[in-house]
């Protein structure tokens, strides 16, 4: 009899949790009250703030304000609410076990075609890691490719880590094209960086878009054939990529540490005209000034500080402060993909090293924002965006805080992992684990 | 550094062999036996050349002070004379011609120990020519000491400095089942290896469990017949390298009894890996075993108890969680990260609790970090661990903590009489921080090895630049 009942218990206790992890409810309204709100970023401080989220977006977040009937309250009362934080990097979704696990999806190193790849066919909602992520703070991320066989690898996408399908997740895909130029990507790709840098530019050359008269079709029968042929062959994905940077719907990332290879992303903006950003950058803030100049927004790790490689001599973990000050547009980027909610520490830390606490918050937010093109919908707490809200029980880019309570697009994400199940498993030595739980 | 000896009992032995030598030279009258020269091993060929840098009388006042085993002053004062910690208290009267630190908001604690660290064998820059850290090959090899791949010039004793770090133990990698003879140094810039030895520190001997030996020689680029391939192959591996280490300990004893016996006999072939392996067997070189999974440090456990030594930690132990009760039982520290996990599948169980939780089952806890970069802040991984530990209950203090950065690791690796600690007559291994250091943005203000100071954010004068760095970009850089 007892034990029947107690498995009852467990089957009604698992459709309950398989309930709030897969969700598909509607995002309810919800009031978080009486915390210190900032909704611009690390800017647009409100104390006692009310953040009121209804059908998944922000309605207000007032100082006092009151909460109308129908809305579930929230308690944040001595506590800190941010905007869910964004990773700049990463490959979240694309792979479970890094080494002899599952399929790694961000390898595609068979792939023939390098620029068109697609994050979404590869994305997993239910990989663990991202649930081991979002309970951190983390709510958004860039996800993409980790290697090919060249230096083109493919576009990313903006996703959110609430989803239940790719779709869901899925904020703005293609909005960027990877290339890498660093000095591993010089040896694998024609063995010098002449040789690679010929290579990339005889690309873009070649899909910079003709004068409008050349592409004309109705100016004569000899050119009518010629374009016939062309519309015979169809676009591939790379090509309509590299369309995209130069009409403006993508830009193109580009990874690169030493100042001689990022004077040459300089230079290859100015070239082209189009979007560009600027990852890796270990010797970025040596050039500062010019990237500022540039519009060239920047994704680092801030803690990188030893000469790794040749091509990463001046490594410093005051570079993000340095970049900031001097005008670049910054953006984070984890350790790694197991270690992306590290990133909050790793912003903990730029701070220790100059950088002011509100740029460090602006690059985890606003800023990975603006980069991707998502501005319009996250970043801010402000009436119409995404309600990706966290409730922190201090100073978020402290190491001894953690999240209360987390929303993204208006849901609230149960602070439940996978790891989490292991740890109240195990909490209390058993002889042999449970059968249940 | 005390010189081994293969004999039971080093010092015992020493007089019993002076006793032999006279006994032999008395007795050998005509028609006795003529012996042979004893043939002693030389069991510390690389001495320990460190000597201490110079050092001042020193009294910090009003700082927060945790010892390193779990007690707490507040607005507490530590006095350093002569490269020792002198005395730890409330308040301490400054003796003539001390410098005086006053540490208001400020806190003091014993250096930070890393127990696994691969500064020097796999430095950075990390190009291909620097990678000294795996004698791949065959996976028995004991008879490696990471010393010798040592690079005293890697930028990273100098950024570890800053976080802290005033000692740390330089491991081989994890491709072998015995992968070699660690070495413990002193965080001190050196010229060559032996400038960093910590002195009577003992030996240890890194092995490893689970995926990466017998992915190393059971897949891959090597032969698909190599052996090991599978975790029942990891153990035959171990437990032959001990039987045959068994023997050779059995060997070298009958040389001795034969030889006090006043026979004249030629001692057996020295052999390194073996050397090294009987190190073990007679309780003087310490295991440090790579281990993630519960119940391949349960199969390890009896390996232990089979050939009767002590493995002092595992390290990684990301299940250790799921046997604390096991491990504090058998007086086995775990080394761990607070946080990474997943990145294999012995991997893939970790959890951000395992640190407290080996804590709260009364087994030793040690935060390692295994990382150049993740050595420069371990402070802030125990701080993690420390929160993840309280917010599901386990409640523990600063004070208690900090003994997983020093104390503790100073147990595992042998040297906690002379150092982990805050207490009178103990080197004066110690971190003045800026802010409580289980803030993200404390930093180390002053680290001293000794007495002496190894790092000081006020003073470019102390900050370390490594050969490597002069020249180049980024040389003498805020780091």
């Amino acid at each position: 009899m007892k034990m029947i009942k107690s498995l009852r218990a467990g089957a009604a206790a698992i459709a309950l949790a398989s309930t709030a992890l897969t969700s598909g409810v509607l995002a309810e309204d919800v009031a978080v009250t009486g915390g210190t709100a900032f909704t611009n970023g690390g800017k647009g401080k409100v104390e006692n703030a009310t953040v009121l989220m209804s059908d998944g977006k922000i309605v207000s977040v007032t100082s006092g304000g009151a909460v109308p009937s129908g809305y579930r309250s929230v308690d944040a009362s001595g506590k800190w609410v941010t905007a869910g934080f964004m990773v700049a990097g990463s490959a979240l979704g694309l792979g479970e076990v890094g080494n002899s696990g599952d399929n790694n999806d961000a390898r595609a190193n068979k792939a023939k075609d390098t620029l068109g790849l697609d994050v979404a066919y590869s994305l997993n909602p239910k990989n663990a890691i991202i649930g081991n992520t979002r309970i951190e703070g983390v709510t958004r991320a860039v996800t993409q490719f980790g290697s090919t066989k060249d230096n083109w690898h493919g576009t990313g996408a903006v996703i959110q880590l609430g989803g239940d399908t790719a779709a869901e997740m899925i904020v703005h895909n293609k909005g960027f094209l990877h290339l890498d130029v660093d000095e591993g990507a010089a040896r694998s790709n024609g063995g010098s960086r002449s040789a690679m840098w010929a290579e990339v530019i005889k690309k873009l050359d070649g899909a910079k878009p003709k004068p409008e008269s050349d592409d004309d079709g109705d100016n004569g029968e000899g050119e009518k054939k010629s374009d016939k042929k062309k519309a015979g062959k169809k676009k591939s994905e790379g090509d309509k990529m590299l369309a995209a940077l130069f009409d403006g719907s993508a830009s193109l990332q580009v990874n690169a540490h030493r100042v001689s290879d990022i004077h040459q992303v300089i230079a290859l903006k100015a070239k082209y005209g189009f979007k560009v950003m600027l990852t890796g950058a270990r010797e970025a803030w040596m050039v500062a000034d010019e990237l500022a100049k540039a519009e060239i927004p920047v994704l680092i790790d801030p803690l990188s500080n030893l000469p790794s490689r040749f091509d990463m001599l001046a490594s410093t973990s005051a570079s993000a402060g340095r970049l900031h000050a001097a005008g670049v547009m910054v953006a984070f980027l984890p350790p790694d993909t197991l270690n992306a909610r590290l990133v909050v520490q790793n912003a903990g830390n730029a701070v220790a090293m100059g950088m002011p606490w509100e740029a460090a918050v602006d690059a985890l937010t606003v800023n990975a924002a603006e980069i991707f093109g998502v501005s319009d919908s996250y970043g801010k707490l402000t009436a119409g965006m995404d309600a990706d809200v966290v409730v922190w029980d201090g100073d978020p880019l402290e190491v001894m805080t953690s999240p209360d309570a987390i929303f993204i697009q208006g849901e609230e994400i149960p602070l439940v992992s996978r790891q989490t199940k292991l740890r109240d498993r195990y909490k209390d030595i058993p002889r042999a684990p449970a059968f249940k739980k | 550094m005390k010189k081994f000896s293969l004999l039971k009992g080093a010092s015992a032995r020493s007089a019993a062999l002076v006793a032999v030598l006279s006994t032999a030279l008395v007795a050998c009258g005509p028609g006795d036996t003529q012996q042979g020269e004893f043939v002693d091993i030389n069991r510390d060929p690389f001495p320990s050349s460190y000597t201490p840098l110079p050092s001042e009388t020193t009294l910090i006042i009003n700082a927060t002070v945790l010892d390193g085993k779990g007690g707490r002053i507040d607005g507490g004062a530590v006095l350093i004379e002569g490269g020792k910690i002198k005395q730890v208290a409330a308040t301490i009267a400054a003796p003539d011609g001390a410098r005086v630190i006053d540490a208001a908001g400020r806190w003091v604690t014993p250096g930070i120990i890393d127990v696994h660290s691969h500064l020097g064998v796999y430095p950075s820059p990390g190009t291909r020519s620097h990678s000294d850290g795996n004698e791949v090959g065959e996976p028995v090899t004991a008879g490696v000491w990471a010393e010798h791949s040592l690079w005293p010039q890697d930028p990273g004793f100098g950024r570890a400095a800053a976080g802290g770090v005033t000692a740390l133990q330089v491991l081989p990698g994890s491709a072998n089942l015995v992968g070699g003879r660690s070495v413990t140094l002193k965080n001190v810039p050196g010229r060559v290896a032996q400038d960093m030895k910590f002195p009577d520190a003992p030996y240890g001997l890194k092995m490893a469990c689970g995926e990466n030996p017998k992915r190393v020689y059971g897949g891959g680029d090597n032969n698909v017949l190599a052996r090991p391939s599978t975790r029942m192959g990891n153990v035959h591996g171990y437990r032959q390298a001990w039987a045959d280490a068994q023997d050779y300990q059995r060997r070298w004893d009958k040389y001795v009894r034969d030889y006090e016996a006043g026979k004249d006999v030629l001692p057996p072939k020295r052999e390194l890996r073996l050397d090294t392996l009987a190190g073990v067997l007679r309780g003087d070189i310490k295991v440090h075993m790579h281990c993630y999974r519960a119940d391949d440090m349960g199969t390890m456990l009896d390996v232990m108890k089979e050939f009767k030594y002590q493995i002092a930690s595992f390290q990684h132990a990301v299940e250790s969680y799921k046997i604390a009760d096991k491990l504090a039982e058998d007086g086995v520290c775990s080394a761990m990260w607070a946080d990474w996990y997943g990145f294999k599948m012995e991997a893939y169980d970790g959890i951000r609790e395992n640190i407290p939780f080996v804590h709260k089952a009364g087994a030793c806890a040690i935060v390692h970090s295994d990382s150049a970069s993740g050595i420069q802040r371990l402070n802030q991984e125990a701080a993690k661990a420390l929160a993840d530990g309280r917010k599901v209950g386990v409640d523990i203090s600063k004070a208690d903590a900090w003994q997983w950065l020093s104390y503790n690791a100073a147990k595992s690796l042998g040297i906690e009489d002379v150092t982990g600690s805050l207490e009178a007559g103990k080197n004066a291994d110690v971190v003045l921080w800026s802010a409580d250091p289980f803030s993200v943005y404390a930093k180390a203000d002053i680290t001293f090895v000794d007495g002496a100071i190894v790092h000081d954010r006020a003073d470019a004068a102390k900050q370390r630049v490594a050969d490597f760095e002069l020249g180049h970009p980024g040389e003498g850089d805020v780091k």
